[in-house]
């Protein structure tokens, strides 16, 4: 039988080389996303933080209200019809086959109040809002004016982060309950309207089934997610790369990013919560 | 007694990635001058004046202002660093969202406790200084090229800053613009008495206004003296760089 030849030392060097290489760029991913998280949590940390020092730039506070709250009333009233009305749709003939229709209220209720409001109206604003916020701080940083506040001996993420935040925190709960408001009324139209629940079990049954505590737990998703919105894309527009290309990467990243830790995190705060 | 250098920048050592910009740069900018950082395109020159205003950390080595080296310190201490600045951006980097009386008024808002009406007067005497009068209430997109750099050294100066840092102040602008801003940075400079830094391609006629030229290349100083000794200097190098000569030391790349 013939025996296997052992291998020679220039085969094992390659071999041993190609797996030090392996590990050598594990190594670096690795290290490159702690670095990205470092990155992350420290200007989560310094945007949070100077929330709490004053002065607060209130005038572009209320600006920023009015771009993320006041300017995404329409696009969150129609969406926010549109899926209760399917909610009303959907929900009837579900709970027709159980014979249960008398519940649609409660059900289109507490699936907009806890669920559909706060993470819809979220989506929403990241494409709305979030991808322009993302582009106006990415092209003031390839223009410089980011720098420019910087040699003014100003803090940059004071006039341009902070504010967007405090505005997600106050637009987004209020953009959430309204969504959740229009939405019930959707549904109303489709299952009492259209196909005849009586006017008095949709309503009744919803002041009996939906608790103070969903309505407390729905706001709670939306200022949350009020932060996260403003604090990614302002992160990635802040931190965006060259030239337009650069600022456009940036935005899409942003409106990507944010879509997606809005679900992930919308199943966090639901094991928290419920 | 010699007078102290108002910056000193002591053996500065840069490096992006793989590229190395600056391999142990020195040099002293004494208070009242005009200092012309000239060199080819990408030796680092306006990294070299973001270096001064700690947008950029070196390295390895040392930029004292007044004594005090920059980067090291807190924060706090670098911005009071940098309330002694003022930078005019190669493209303006003016606020667009903002008026051009909004933008020069900005520093002041924020940086003194000035009225609004105080304000309104620094602002238009400072727009006086620089030539332009009655563009107040325009955006800086409905601007000329020549017309922001004004509206941009206005904002500069409008703290009265001591040291002035120019980013090439006059590329882009017709020959016209260019003497017109060169002599406004030499008027403004002799009225407001500040130090001047200028990043310039303006070759020769940067050399009308600057005290002292500094010619940045491979990431060292290959020479630095007064304009005039500078423009008689016997490296070839400076002299292909003076003629714009292909042939050379200096390789097009």
């Amino acid at each position: 039988m013939a025996r296997r030849r052992p291998p020679l030392q220039a085969e094992r060097d390659t071999t041993i080389d190609s797996v030090c290489f392996l590990l050598a760029q594990l190594g670096a991913v690795v290290l490159s996303l702690l670095a990205s998280l470092g990155r992350i949590g420290l200007f989560l940390g310094q945007s949070v933080g100077l929330i709490f020092v004053p002065p607060l730039k209130i005038r572009r506070v209320m600006r920023q209200v009015q771009f993320i709250g006041a300017r995404s009333l329409l696009v969150i009233a129609l969406t926010g019809l549109f899926a209760g009305m399917v909610l009303g749709l959907q929900g009837y003939y579900t709970l027709t086959r159980f014979g249960s229709e008398a519940y649609l209220g409660p059900a289109v209720a507490l699936s907009l109040i806890t669920e559909l409001g706060p993470v819809l109206s979220a989506l929403m604003v990241t494409g709305r809002a979030g991808s322009a916020i993302a582009a106006e701080i990415g092209i003031m940083r390839i223009t410089e004016q980011i720098d420019a506040l910087e040699v003014m001996a100003l803090n940059p993420v004071r006039y341009l982060v902070v504010p967007n935040i405090v505005a997600g925190i106050l637009a987004l709960p209020l953009l959430g309950a309204l969504f959740s408001t229009i939405g019930i009324y959707g549904g109303y139209l489709v299952g009492v309207q259209l196909l005849g629940v009586n006017s008095g079990t949709y309503f009744g049954n919803m002041k009996d089934f939906v608790d103070l505590t969903d309505v407390r737990n729905g706001l709670y998703k939306s200022l949350v997610f009020g932060v996260l919105i403003t604090f990614l894309c302002c992160f990635k527009g802040y931190h965006t790369g060259y030239g337009a290309e650069g600022v456009s990467k940036a935005t899409t990243e942003a409106v990507v990013w944010s879509s997606v830790a809005i679900l992930v995190l919308d199943y966090f705060l639901n094991s928290v919560l419920l | 007694m010699a007078e102290m250098p108002l910056i000193q920048v002591r053996g500065l050592y840069k490096r992006f990635g793989r590229q190395e910009v600056f391999k142990g740069v020195s040099l002293d900018i004494m208070p009242g001058e005009i200092l012309a950082v000239v060199g080819r395109s990408g030796t680092g020159k306006s990294v070299f004046l973001k270096h001064l205003i700690g947008l950029i950390q070196p390295d390895r080595g040392q930029i004292l202002v007044a004594g005090q080296d920059i980067h090291r310190g807190s924060s706090r201490h670098l911005a009071q660093v940098r309330e002694r600045f003022g930078m005019l951006f190669q493209g303006g980097a003016l606020f667009d969202s903002l008026t051009v009386e909004d933008n020069i008024a900005f520093p002041l808002q924020e940086k003194t406790r000035m009225s609004a009406h105080e304000i309104h007067v620094a602002v238009a005497e400072i727009l006086k200084d620089v030539g332009l009068e009655g563009v107040e209430d325009k955006l800086p997109d409905q601007l000329s090229g020549g017309m922001r750099k004004r509206v941009a050294l206005a904002r500069a100066l409008v703290l009265h800053p001591e040291i002035v840092l120019f980013d090439e102040p006059t590329t882009g602008l017709d020959p016209i613009l260019v003497q017109s801003i060169q002599r406004l940075i030499a008027d403004t400079q002799a009225h407001f008495h500040y130090t001047a830094v200028i990043v310039s391609h303006d070759i020769p006629k940067i050399f009308e206004i600057a005290t002292r030229v500094a010619m940045l290349h491979e990431g060292v100083i290959l020479e630095m003296d007064t304009a005039a000794r500078f423009q008689c200097s016997s490296n070839p190098a400076v002299q292909q760089f003076i003629a714009g000569r292909l042939e050379g030391p200096l390789t097009p790349t």
